[in-house]
């Protein structure tokens, strides 16, 4: 099969030739009620570097996201079979011994559309850190500062911290998003469809800041944007019907599908 | 042939416009009648208030402190019964708000599907028990298990009538507070959940806050309500007005005193009857204020989502 | 389904992780506090309701007899009856009915179906938002001041069924607009395209699919006209009434008599109010068992409106 997709750009997201490992999961079935939404999915998660799951509209891609921080506990009627380990413990996380809370406590996550708490700026931030009981004001304030500089937002935002999030653009609003989402120091953070409400101005600023965090954090990133996918990932997997269909390094799913199905829908033929 | 079938139409379809036209403005009409009946509140309540205060001067209605339109020596202060249905409501206020509250949080956020779906119509039938009902349970159920705790209890008291109309509204607030809280977008309890925290957490810090303002009209309603309550306190706290503030005494309340002259004879016209007009026209603006007080809160409620 | 071969570098046991279980186990515990309190106090509301019907019962149970459904009023506390009070609460629900369900169910469907978009209609929707907040009392003095002297009603049946219609006016709007509301537009058009007229499609097609949602209205709004004293008491009613109005049908001709519109009547929850407010325990027991009369009436109507709507909402309509 020749080169199917010619107008990616990619960008240098090198795959380091020994990575180590953050997370597997072996054989995870997901259900909605009596609706098989994941079926028997392997893959595995490389320690700070960007995954992407793309695929068509439908296919499970935020159903598996949301495994990962079992955000699918607050749904009544759903169920995990199988497993997702997160290393270097080597825990289930989907286990049902394991309390929801402390993945989530880990494995932080950001949303499609920003959903800032009608809060100010920093208590947005210090959110997740007030919940787990930090009370130190000189704590907060130097997490906080790190937070949103790691979002590239401290230099917009650093006088009016009081302010409410909401009142931001929708572009800030996200990085808010993601400056709440690492102020708890996560070891994964999920992202599905970060852009997907935002201008193109606010998603290439997004997008560059997904390649600059994963230097420090394990990132799983959903998009249905595969040019998205060719900029920020290392790895990319390709999901179709709630099944894993493909999955390599970003350049080679991309240059050199090994399914049929893969190839169509980098093509445009669906999806 | 088609300008004879047309004239067959045509009367038919004349006849139904004349029809049309009357039906809609009957259900006009009948709808209009909202506006009739507020404005005829207003003008009946005015004007035999306009009477009232002939006699009376709406200084002294506002500033003496004794009501007592049946002595001889008659006097009208409104002071004394305000304070009385603002005493009642109080006491219903420190039952319903933390009771409405937790039941709205509640179910709003911790029941299972399963509990709320089975707890809710019952919260709907303590809703429709009718209030005289609550009132001879206020006298005889509640005030008799009171006595208990306090022993020199007097039998008519604010204390008991209060408590007792405190849960009478809990349905209706906590419902309005369980919608407030209901309209708050998942996005922020997702939010909430994946920064680690807990469910109450997230009822509390998230929330509850979010939806602050639609809870406190709740509440403003619900005072509202406990405000217009006549048959518990008619029955439960005893009709002498008493400027206190301490509600293990007995008192009336506007509703209360309404009841208490319709129940006598005072002749049409008399400054007794008219009296009942201007207590009216006092509770109506009472609860016209909250209201008002709660529709903006609403309002800013609605704004945020 | 592929994989690249990993190499999993397996550390010791992560030093946060048993910190972080700790902490999730500290703040779990609220969460199960406040589940429980959070239930007692929703139970709360259920345990007054047994605890009142309970209380009732026990008072006035014994007096439940034949008897008591079938004696008048009297001064003597085990000989005194609601046979005035039931006929005068049927006699004043007929009227509430006859008058208040059309006006309200008209003027739900006016809002909803015909109203246009301007001042007037705005300014009837406050106005039915306003009257579901005026307390009840005052349409008592609005019922004193117009029907009873100004009409000239008198303290009759006629000026306390219109009293109690115009009280359930604003719920029978609401549960009308919402009912009518709930009906597809898709009924409308295909009812037009046949070549309906606006009633002929309202009539035909709408009302119809409307009827439950505005039955449970109807039934909630009488439920609490037959609770409701205190207006009633404001425009007089008599609570010793020894005797029935004017039956309204009759065997000689005309057959129909309206003379039992102009009569004195008392009704269930006033004879009630009136024991209770007795000195004395005597009379205390009669109160309950008017009070369980009650209680059982208007639960069983809004238990049955409550049930309509349960199963309206479960059948995944159109
Ligand atoms: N809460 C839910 N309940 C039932 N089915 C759901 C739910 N959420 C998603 N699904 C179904 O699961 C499948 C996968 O959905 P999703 O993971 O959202 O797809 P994607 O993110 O790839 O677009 C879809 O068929 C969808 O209809
Ligand atoms: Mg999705």
């Amino acid at each position: 099969m020749s080169a199917v997709v010619t107008a990616v750009p990619f960008a240098t997201q090198s795959v380091s030739a020994d990575p180590k490992v953050k997370s597997r999961i072996r054989g995870l079935n997901f259900y909605y009620g009596n609706l098989q939404a994941l079926k028997n999915i392997d893959m595995v998660v490389y320690e700070h570097a960007v995954t992407a799951l793309i695929g068509p509209s439908g296919c499970g891609k935020s159903t598996l996201l949301r495994c990962f921080n079992r955000m699918h506990d607050l749904t009544p009627h759903t169920r995990y079979e199988g497993e997702i380990r997160l290393y270097p413990d080597d825990v289930n996380i989907v286990s049902s011994d394991i309390d929801p809370i402390e993945v989530r406590m880990r494995i932080s996550m950001v949303f499609q559309k920003p959903n800032p708490f009608p809060k100010s700026i920093y208590e947005n931030v210090a959110y997740g850190l007030r919940v787990r009981g930090v009370k130190a004001r000189s704590e907060l304030d130097g997490r906080v500062e790190a937070a949103l500089r790691g979002a590239a937002l401290w230099e917009e935002v650093k006088d009016r911290l009081e302010e409410p999030g909401t009142a931001l653009s929708g572009g800030q609003q996200q990085r808010l998003c993601i400056a709440r989402a690492l102020a708890t120091d996560p070891e994964i953070v999920l992202f599905d469809e970060p852009t997907s409400a935002l201008d193109p101005i606010a998603t290439a600023s997004i997008e560059d800041l997904i390649i600059s965090m994963a230097g420090s954090v394990t990132i799983l990133i959903v998009t249905h944007n595969m040019q998205q996918a060719a900029r920020v990932s290392s790895y990319t997997a390709f999901m179709y019907l709630g099944e894993l269909v493909e999955y390599g390094p970003t350049t080679e799913l991309f240059t050199r599908p090994r399914h049929q199905r893969t190839s169509d829908y980098l093509t445009g033929r669906f999806g | 042939m088609p300008s004879a079938q047309r004239s067959l139409i045509r009367p038919r379809i004349h006849h139904r416009d004349i029809k049309e036209r009357l039906v809609e403005a009957f259900l006009f009409i009948c709808a209009t009648s909202a506006v009739a009946v507020t404005t005829a509140i207003v003008v009946v309540l005015v004007y035999e208030s306009a009477g009232f205060f002939e006699r009376v001067s709406i200084v002294d209605f506002l500033t003496d402190t004794m009501w007592t339109p049946l002595f001889a020596e008659a006097r009208y202060g409104i002071l004394p019964l305000l304070c009385g249905t603002l005493l009642a409501a109080g006491v219903a206020l420190l039952v319903a708000v933390p009771l409405g509250l937790m039941v709205a949080l509640y179910l709003s956020e911790f029941a299972p599907v399963k509990v709320r779906e089975s707890v809710k119509p019952f919260l709907e039938l303590l809703e429709g028990v009718p209030t005289v009902v609550y009132g001879y349970f206020a006298l005889l159920f509640v005030t008799p298990l009171l006595q208990n705790v306090i022993p020199d209890l007097p039998g008519f008291n604010v204390l008991s009538p209060g408590i007792v109309i405190g849960i009478m509204i809990v349905p209706y607030v906590g419902s309005v507070s369980e919608d407030a809280m209901r309209a708050v977008p998942n996005a922020l309890r997702e939010a909430s959940y994946a920064c680690g925290a807990t469910r109450l957490q997230t009822t509390l810090r998230v929330v509850m806050p979010a939806a602050a303002s639609g809870i406190a009209a709740a509440f403003v309603l619900g005072i509202a309500r406990a405000t217009g309550e006549t048959m518990v306190v008619a029955i439960a706290a005893g009709q002498q007005p008493n400027l206190t503030l301490d509600p293990t005494e007995p008192a009336a309340t506007i509703t209360a005193y309404i009841v208490q002259v319709a129940l006598g004879d005072l002749p049409h016209g008399s400054i007794g009857y008219q009296s009942i007009f201007a207590a009216g026209l006092v509770l109506l603006l009472i609860t016209l204020l909250f209201n008002i007080l709660a529709h903006l809160l609403r309002m800013r409620f609605r704004e945020a989502y | 389904m592929a994989s690249i071969s990993p190499s999993i570098a397996v550390e010791a046991a992560v030093p946060g992780v048993a910190e972080i279980r700790a902490n999730v186990v500290r703040r779990r515990r609220w969460d199960i506090v406040f589940a429980v309190v959070g239930f007692l106090a929703t139970s709360v509301g259920v345990v007054t309701l047994l605890a009142l019907f309970v209380d009732l019962v026990m008072d006035g149970y014994h007096r439940l007899t034949p008897d008591f459904f079938l004696s008048f009023p009297s001064r003597r506390a085990a000989e005194a009856g609601i046979l005035s009070a039931w006929v005068g609460t049927c006699l004043v629900m007929m009227v509430t009915a006859a008058i208040g369900v059309p006006l309200a169910v008209s003027a739900g469907i006016y809002l909803e179906e015909y109203a246009p978009r301007n001042w007037v209609t705005t300014l009837i929707e406050i106005n039915v938002s306003n009257l579901a907040a005026v307390p009840s009392i005052v349409y008592g003095l609005l019922a004193l001041g117009l029907f009873v002297y100004a009409l000239g009603f008198g303290q009759s049946i006629l000026s306390a069924g219109l009293t109690l219609a115009l009280m359930i006016m604003p719920v029978v709007v609401v549960a009308t607009r919402e009912a009518v509301r709930a009906v597809p537009h898709t009924i409308r058009e295909a009812a037009y395209a046949v070549g309906a007229t606006r009633w002929q499609a309202t009539r035909d097609h709408v009302l119809p699919y409307s009827i439950p949602g505005i039955a449970t209205g109807v039934i909630i709004g009488l439920a609490r006209a037959i609770g409701e004293t205190a207006p009633l008491i404001t425009i007089g009613a008599l609570t010793f009434i020894a005797y029935l109005p004017d039956p309204p049908i009759s065997t000689k001709p005309p057959f129909v008599s309206f003379d039992w519109l102009w009569s004195g009547f008392t009704v269930l929850p006033i004879q009630m109010f009136n024991w209770v407010s007795r000195p004395g325990t005597a009379f205390h027991a009669n109160a309950a068992a008017a009070g369980i009369v009650i209680v059982v009436l208007t639960l069983a109507m809004n238990g049955f409106a409550i049930y309509l709507r349960y199963r309206l909402r479960k059948r995944i309509t159109w």
